[in-house]
């Protein structure tokens, strides 16, 4: 018999967070396209449903029903999984990110959170890591010039900007002394205690991670792995039908990990002001249980971390649709002349801070 | 034993020896890329999240992908591999067999730790506070003593990729 870990109704909130990272992601393609009617003053999608709203629904039934395309000389299964492993490399880093505090019912206590591990922000960077495979291997497999092009560029794009990444991490992580993001979130705000976001400790390493973020993410101004003015379609090219969607796909759920994380690491996570003086002044004027009141403060919270991670993806947006491209030697030259100088400086720095007792 | 430990093993063993039998260079680094995931679940196993994370981190998210961008590049197929003499193919299989006699005479008689009567043992040693403990007082120099060789390392490749002067690659 098989010995699986007594998860009980934690798969619930695991299958919850699961579907709304495909609900988010679903409806962040209408988001695009409306926020980019509004920077470009157009009206946008409004034929499918109230307001358009149906639009992701429409897009979905054109996928599915487009023609399956192989190119001539391409390696098929590789350029199956190609896509796959891009789409389940971004649903993976979700698992260990905490959505909300506990919620108890009677002598349940409920992590709102896939999995609590001692190792949260490693996997969440080793899951980051290993999403180039999915556009690697699919440039790969196309038999495509553009296609092999775009992959390599994803490639040396993605290993640069990690490397930044992990440094800007590693100053959050001395800060904090530890690995587990709920631990991360529940420091940055404490009962009876004035205490700040990680923001106000971290400016320069929150920008630096932004950066890198963008650049991970494949989004405007760093999108040269599908450079259409270089690349036709980048490494997409040769894809038609769903697997071209998964691609899509799993770039907007890609965005709204990444956003999560920022919003955990950096802006307080499920936390938000004065949510001990809420919780007290329910329990004293309100007379309310304590354990209700907590489940109120934490619903509060995850409608707060919501709110978080939706503002992120609105700036991933409007950059999106404000910036140009970068320049191919641009991008490099910022990754690594500019951006990790600075993690490695910002290190210092906080070392130093902490040396002598400033943060 | 465990059945998870004897699925991880399987698979380890199956995608070493696809690495090995894979015709395509490229089929042959994603079987290596399975094998350390494989790995990674044998850590988890023994309780080394950290060990785990960072095997995933390092080996199938940084090395692999340079390695699969290199090979990419490199465009090898299966007519263009030239033919290897015979004699070459011999001395490969005699250097690899006694590597692995070598290996094999260097662990057969080790005792794991916590198994022999009177070794004390750690249970929570593969954590990430535990190990960073245990590296930085107990196993102090040879871990600074290996930061010093990748900084040479690091060092030496800069200098090997550095622009000569009025060379200019854009």
């Amino acid at each position: 018999m098989i010995e699986l870990p007594a998860l009980g109704w934690q798969s619930i909130v695991i299958f919850v967070v699961f579907a709304l990272s495909l609900l988010i992601a679903t409806y962040c393609t209408y988001a695009e396209r409306v926020i980019a009617a509004f920077l470009q003053d157009r009206v946008g999608p409004d034929r499918a449903g109230p307001y358009g709203l149906l639009q992701p629904l429409a897009d979905a039934v054109k996928m599915f029903t487009k023609e399956e395309f192989f190119p001539g000389g391409a390696n098929k299964v590789l350029f199956v999984v190609g896509p796959c492993l891009a789409m389940i490399t971004a649903l993976m880093s979700s698992a260990v990110i905490p959505f909300g505090n506990t919620m108890s019912f009677g002598n349940n206590l409920f992590f709102l959170q896939g999995i609590e591990v001692n190792i949260g922000m490693l996997w969440i960077f080793g899951v980051v890591s290993l999403g180039v495979y999915g556009v690697m291997i699919g440039g790969w497999a196309s038999n495509n010039k553009f296609s092999l092009l775009g992959a390599v560029r994803a490639a040396s794009q993605n290993i640069s900007y990690e490397l930044a990444m992990g440094m800007s991490l590693i100053a959050v992580l001395m800060i904090s002394g530890t690995l587990s993001l709920r631990e991360i979130t529940l420091q940055q705000s404490v009962a009876g205690e004035w205490q700040v976001w990680n923001i106000v400790k971290q400016p320069l390493g929150f920008i630096i991670f932004l950066v890198c973020a963008f650049a991970e993410t494949n989004r405007t101004p760093f999108d040269l792995p599908e450079c259409e003015t270089e690349l036709v379609g980048g490494y997409h090219t040769e894809y038609s039908s769903m697997k071209l969607g998964l691609y899509l796909f799993s770039e907007y759920v890609n965005i709204f990990v990444v956003s999560a994380v920022m919003s955990v690491l950096y802006f307080g996570g499920f936390n938000f002001p004065f949510q001990y003086e809420l919780r007290d002044w329910f329990i004293n004027s309100q007379g309310w249980e304590l354990a209700s009141a907590q489940n109120l403060i934490t619903l509060l919270g995850t409608v707060g971390l919501f709110l978080k991670i939706f503002a992120f993806i609105f700036f991933f947006m409007w950059i999106r649709w404000t910036l140009p491209r970068f320049r191919y030697d641009q991008l490099m030259r910022l990754g690594w002349t500019i951006l990790i100088p600075l993690a490695v400086f910002n290190i210092v720095l906080t070392g130093a801070l902490i040396l002598f007792g400033v943060i | 034993m465990h059945p998870l430990f004897l699925f991880l093993s399987f698979v380890a063993l199956l995608s070493a020896l696809g690495v090995v039998f894979a015709k395509n260079p490229v089929h042959s680094v994603l079987f290596l890329i399975l094998t350390f995931f494989t790995l990674s679940g044998h850590y988890l196993l023994l309780n080394a999240q950290f060990l785990a994370a960072v095997n995933i981190i390092v080996y199938a998210g940084a090395i692999m992908v340079l390695f699969l961008f290199v090979i990419m590049f490199l465009n090898l197929n299966v007519d263009t591999e030239p033919h290897k003499p015979a004699m070459a193919k011999i001395a490969a299989a005699v250097a690899g067999g006694s590597l692995l006699l070598i290996l094999v005479a260097a662990l057969k008689d080790i005792v794991p730790t916590g198994v022999a009567a009177g070794t004390p043992f750690n249970s929570q040693i593969g954590m990430v506070d535990q190990l960073g403990l245990k590296l930085y007082t107990d196993f102090l120099l040879p871990f600074e003593l290996a930061s010093v060789l990748f900084l040479i390392a690091m060092v030496g490749a800069v200098m090997l990729g550095k622009r000569e002067a009025g060379e200019r690659n854009f």
